[in-house]
């Protein structure tokens, strides 16, 4: 058994998993297969969490592009790491996306990139729209239509919108190396089939992978707790909880609105530990609410599905679909939606 | 041209040399090889070598008689002039022309010394032999700014051209005319065929912005050609920083077929260079730009197209540096790869795909994923591979199973990659974990258990609670069938992490690996897989009632596992468990007991090597056979001998007390097991003795004995009983027959 001991040089390298023999367990991907084997073997997500807070970072934000977020429904995609992008080229990178949604648009004719098309694609940085420093500054990427008005109100109607962000993604940034750049969430209001060209293009252009963020049950109701636990000056918008029962020939939807006061009121007594939302509450929280409901209706809302909720905070859909409503918890919404989608793409 | 094709094929270069002859010394030459053949009166003789070369001959006077121009005094011109084109004609088609013979044909056809008519036949005729020679071709094409040919004779021109391009020699030069041909893009009626010469000829540097500006303008003038868009998403391919196209999603044909005028002459040329003669390489349409839009945007094809990654590099650059410039030439774009040894010489350069999932479909990037060292590359993939698999699982999504087909396709590609690279990939892995509490053991089932068999070698105590708790449960529930599947894969889990860990003891110091800090760790790995392995068998037996179906599983799973001392090179022998030992020894199935007895015989002979390394090197060995697993394997020894050979069963190895075996009522059990009586082997003792004396009404068994032993042996042994054999050459001395 003399060779067992004898020392080696050559490392065996191998495309798979043979990394693994190569850097001692200091791989990104030996780190990402760790985490997943965590992942698998406990509760998909830790049973507590911060309550929302205000970041300092987003000070820094523009007010009038935070505004512009606000207010409009949002269809989320979780994405995985961008290869080779750089915050520098996003001149030459709008030059080429209009040329590929202008030869897109007009299947089989060819156009010259940098040409004048009736669309403007704009990339811009949206500076400050993170968690913490580490978090890659948040993008933006519009779709102007070119009106023929003269130049000078020439600003044209904005098609499509999308944004890509990463918020306290402390855990995916550790695994990839600096060639990636790490903007898991991406948030779009448009037409779907713009969606998809530019879906496309990204994927094409920087190998990464975007697939739909559905919101389940269980993340909606950490939602509805969490934004139920924001303190507001004033509350726009009722507490509003759908569920639906499927049944043919159309499934049935109940709708159950609360005064957000109200809602806050069960929430604090339910509300234990200071600073931290935690998995019993929650759970709490909503045993209430179906008791609640039970002793008027008769209806076990626990043996149906949650498919919607909505706050003054935001709302959210099952199907993944986010309006955001308040500015100061902007940030730590998207935390939690970072949250998910890393979890997705994990 | 290769010496084998000079044996074959000699009068090609014959004719060749002669033809040359006449370039340089004109008609003198001529004349002397004019000279045999006229006093050649007996070529009807049918010589086929004669023949030949008189047909060599008259082909050489029709050339000499096109090469001098009509005579315009002849009164027999045109019937002379019809001969000699028949002649050219008859043996283009039938052998091709050699290269001379083409020079000079091409230039007379474009120089217009005849009529169309004329230029059009000898044209449609320039079939050659093996090879065009570049030099012809420049010098036709020199014709063309001449004008002195029509429309017609040009479109022909080019028609040949493509269809001849896979047979010229050289293309250099060609390629400098570049500039030429593109300005005749202008033409119209040229306009197809030309676009289809430059989709052959272009290369990385011909594609610059005024001739992108150019195709633009011609798109504009002409609206969507087909030959133009081909063109164009090449151009876009160069470049995509100055250009970009989507082609339509159901268009496949992009250029007529210049070829249909020669096409059997094309067909009989390649068969002449078969095997010499290396195919130039062509750009293809990618076929992910033609492959439908399906679904949703996200999945168009599940695994993308392979495309250069020139994209995302040389884009957000205008002006690159020096070192990118020079470097951006010499590499090479993926679509050209196309055989090993040309991914050996431009291993340092070459261009990666754009999209990392590519690879799946190419077997020689596979080779070099296997021995990259960037991890950016895995990483990519990784992200790709696993996202891919989250989207298209079909068992996530209820009731989506119209797209089974196309998952069980993709999963079978990615299993066809990992067995190439005899590797696992982490996605995998981590989709098995994932997707496993959901999955319902049937769909996809045969690739499901492929991609175990794959999970790359870690530490089976991590892997069991995410997965194989769950497979256990699907296991036990589920037929037979599905039993022996799950068996059948963990055997080649099994097989997978011996090969690896064999391989790993030799390349590198026993410490490195990470999960695993030592050989012991690694082998406490393998060995609890085998435990678990050995509980799932023994459960399984009682659940199936001792299927011999599922027992020849079982039995091929520790076939791997006796021999993991000898054959891998690893200190470990774990022995079967009793449940599955006691059935195997009281099958009724002959070859069950067979497989047991060589599984016990390679036990044997493991435990032997480990014990005399053992001694040789008692100081270094790092890992010592327990006593116990050697006392166990005595049990088994002496259970077998005991019942099998001395026939004292439960006296040695398993012992019962022999009041039990009274109640039994059964009065001669001591030999009831042995070879002879032993359910399963009975009816080979009865045919034994009927063929010893086959007037015998009575069968007695219990005739066999002495000398009638040692022959019913050798007759077991030659009804293909190996096992047996082995068993009892090396575990039983021979002096001991009963």
């Amino acid at each position: 058994m003399d060779r067992y001991d004898a020392p080696e040089s050559t490392p065996r390298q191998s495309a798979a998993s043979g990394l693994r023999d190569y850097f001692i367990g200091a791989t990104p991907l030996q780190k990402r297969l760790e985490s997943i084997r965590k992942q698998a073997s406990v509760l998909p997500t830790p049973p507590r969490r911060k309550i929302l807070q205000c970041s300092r970072l987003q000070e820094d934000v523009d007010p009038q592009k935070v505004a512009f977020l606000l207010h409009k429904q949002w269809t989320l995609y979780s994405l995985t790491p961008l290869y080779k992008f750089s915050y520098t080229n996003l001149k030459e990178y709008s030059r080429l996306l209009s040329a590929f949604i202008a030869a897109e648009k007009q299947k089989g004719l060819a156009v010259e990139v940098g040409d004048d098309f009736s669309i403007k694609v704009i990339f811009s940085a949206l500076l400050g729209m993170k968690g913490t420093e580490r978090d890659p500054e948040a993008l933006l990427v519009q779709i102007l239509s070119k009106s023929q008005l003269p130049p000078q109100n020439r600003e044209g109607k904005v098609l499509w919108t999308g944004w890509f962000c990463c918020i306290f993604g402390d855990s995916l940034l550790e695994t990839v190396s600096e060639d990636f750049t790490c903007l898991p969430l991406f948030l779009a209001n448009g037409a779907e089939s713009n969606t998809a060209i530019i879906g496309t293009w990204f994927q094409k252009t920087f190998d990464c992978y975007f697939s739909p963020l559905a919101i389940n049950a269980f993340n909606l109701s950490w939602m509805a707790a969490m934004w139920t636990a924001c303190k507001m000056d004033h509350y726009v918008a009722t507490t509003e909880f759908f569920w639906s029962v499927p049944c043919s020939p159309q499934s049935l939807d109940i709708s159950y609105a609360i005064h957000p006061e109200d809602a806050k009121a069960l929430w604090d007594s339910v509300h234990k530990t200071s600073g931290e939302v935690t998995q019993e509450e929650v759970d709490l929280f909503m045993d209430c609410l179906y008791s609640h409901f039970h002793r008027h209706f008769k209806i076990h809302l626990s043996a149906t599905r949650l498919v919607r909720v909505s706050t003054s905070v935001a709302s959210a859909h099952t199907d993944g679909k986010i309006k955001i409503l308040c500015h100061k918890y902007l940030i730590g919404v998207l935390a939690y939606l970072t949250e998910l989608a890393i979890f997705q793409i994990e | 041209m290769l010496p084998q094709k000079r044996v074959k094929n000699s009068q090609a270069p014959d004719r060749t040399s002669q033809v040359r002859n006449t370039l340089q010394t004109s008609l003198s030459a001529w004349k002397v090889k004019q000279k045999p053949s006229d006093s050649k009166i007996n070529w009807k003789q049918n010589s086929p070598v004669e023949a030949h070369e008189h047909v060599d001959d008259t082909l050489q006077v029709a050339v000499e008689y096109f090469e001098k121009g009509p005579i315009k005094t002849s009164r027999s011109k045109d019937k002379i002039l019809e001969k000699h084109l028949e002649t050219v004609e008859n043996v283009a088609w039938k052998n091709g022309l050699a290269p001379e013979a083409i020079d000079i044909l091409l230039n007379v056809a474009l120089s217009g010394r005849f009529g169309n008519a004329v230029n059009t036949r000898l044209l449609k005729c320039m079939i050659p032999t093996t090879l065009i020679s570049e030099g012809s071709v420049v010098k036709a094409v020199s014709w063309l700014c001449v004008g002195k040919c029509s429309g017609n004779t040009k479109v022909l021109f080019y028609r040949w051209l493509v269809a001849m391009f896979d047979f010229i020699d050289h293309k250099e030069q060609i390629n400098l005319l570049y500039g030429f041909f593109f300005a005749s893009l202008q033409d119209d009626a040229l306009c197809p065929y030309v676009c289809h010469l430059l989709y052959l000829l272009t290369k990385k540097d011909n594609v610059k912005p005024f001739r992108v500006r150019k195709l633009l303008d011609l798109q504009a003038k002409m609206g969507m050609q087909p030959h133009l868009q081909a063109l164009l998403s090449l151009y876009k391919f160069f470049a995509p920083a100055l250009i970009s196209v989507s082609l339509p999603a159901r268009k496949k044909i992009y250029f007529k077929n210049s070829k249909d005028l020669w096409d059997s002459a094309v067909l009989a040329v390649r068969l002449r260079n078969h095997g010499h003669f290396s195919e130039p390489l062509k750009l293809t349409l990618s076929p992910a730009d033609l492959r439908p839009l399906k679904r949703k945007w996200n999945s168009h094809s599940v695994i993308p197209g392979l495309k250069s990654g020139s994209y995302a590099k040389g884009c957000g650059k205008k002006e690159m540096s020096l070192s990118d410039c020079l470097s951006c030439n010499r590499s090479l774009p993926l679509e050209q790869l196309q055989s090993f040894p040309q991914l050996l010489q431009n291993i340092h350069c070459l261009e990666l795909p754009s999209q990392m999932g590519s690879v799946l479909n190419n077997s020689l990037l596979l080779h070099y994923m296997n021995c990259v060292t960037d991890e950016s590359l895995l990483l990519r993939l990784y992200h790709w591979l696993s996202q891919t698999l989250q989207e298209e699982c079909i068992w996530y999504k209820v009731n989506d199973y119209e797209h089974g087909e196309e998952f069980t396709n993709f999963l079978d590609t990615i299993i066809r990659a990992e067995c190439f690279l005899q590797e696992g990939f982490y996605s995998c892995e981590a989709f098995l974990y994932k997707s496993i509490p959901l999955w319902d053991g049937f769909c996809c089932r045969s690739q499901f258990l492929q991609l175990v068999s794959w999970i790359p070698f870690s530490s089976f105590s991590e892997v069991k609670p995410l997965l194989f708790d769950h497979l256990a449960q699907l296991f036990f529930t589920s037929t037979i069938y599905f039993k022996c599947s799950v068996l059948q894969s963990l055997k080649e889990l099994l097989q997978n992490w011996l090969l690896g860990l064999s391989m790993d003891v030799y390349m590198k110091p026993t410490t490195s690996s990470p999960l695993e800090t030592t050989l012991g760790g690694s082998m406490n790995s393998v060995s609890t897989l085998i435990h678990y392995v050995g509980w799932l068998s023994t459960t399984a037996l009682r659940l199936e009632s001792n299927s011999t179906f599922l027992l020849h599983f079982i039995l091929d799973f520790y076939e791997k596992v006796c021999d993991i001392y000898i054959n891998h090179d690893l200190p470990l022998v774990v022995l079967f468990p009793p449940g599955i030992f006691y059935s195997s020894l009281l099958s009724l199935d002959t070859s069950v007991l067979n497989q047991l007895c060589y599984i016990i015989h390679r036990y044997h002979k493991n435990l032997v090597a480990a014990k005399k390394n053992e001694l040789l090197q008692k100081a270094k060995s790092e890992f010592s056979f327990s006593s116990k697993t050697c006392e166990q394997f005595n049990h088994y020894l002496k259970t077998m001998v005991g019942c099998l050979w001395t026939s004292k069963p439960f006296e040695k190895g398993i012992y019962i007390d022999p009041k039990i075996l009274e109640k039994t009522g059964i009065l001669k059990y001591k030999n009831s097991l042995n070879i002879v009586h032993h359910p399963s082997l009975l009816s080979y003792a009865a045919s034994f003795v009927l063929q010893e004396s086959p007037e015998e009404r009575t069968v007695n068994m219990s005739s066999i004995q002495g000398k009638k032993w040692s022959c019913y042996l050798d007759y077991l042994f030659s009804e293909g009983l190996q096992g047996l054999k082995f068993f009892i050459r090396s575990s039983i001395h021979h002096s001991s027959v009963p």
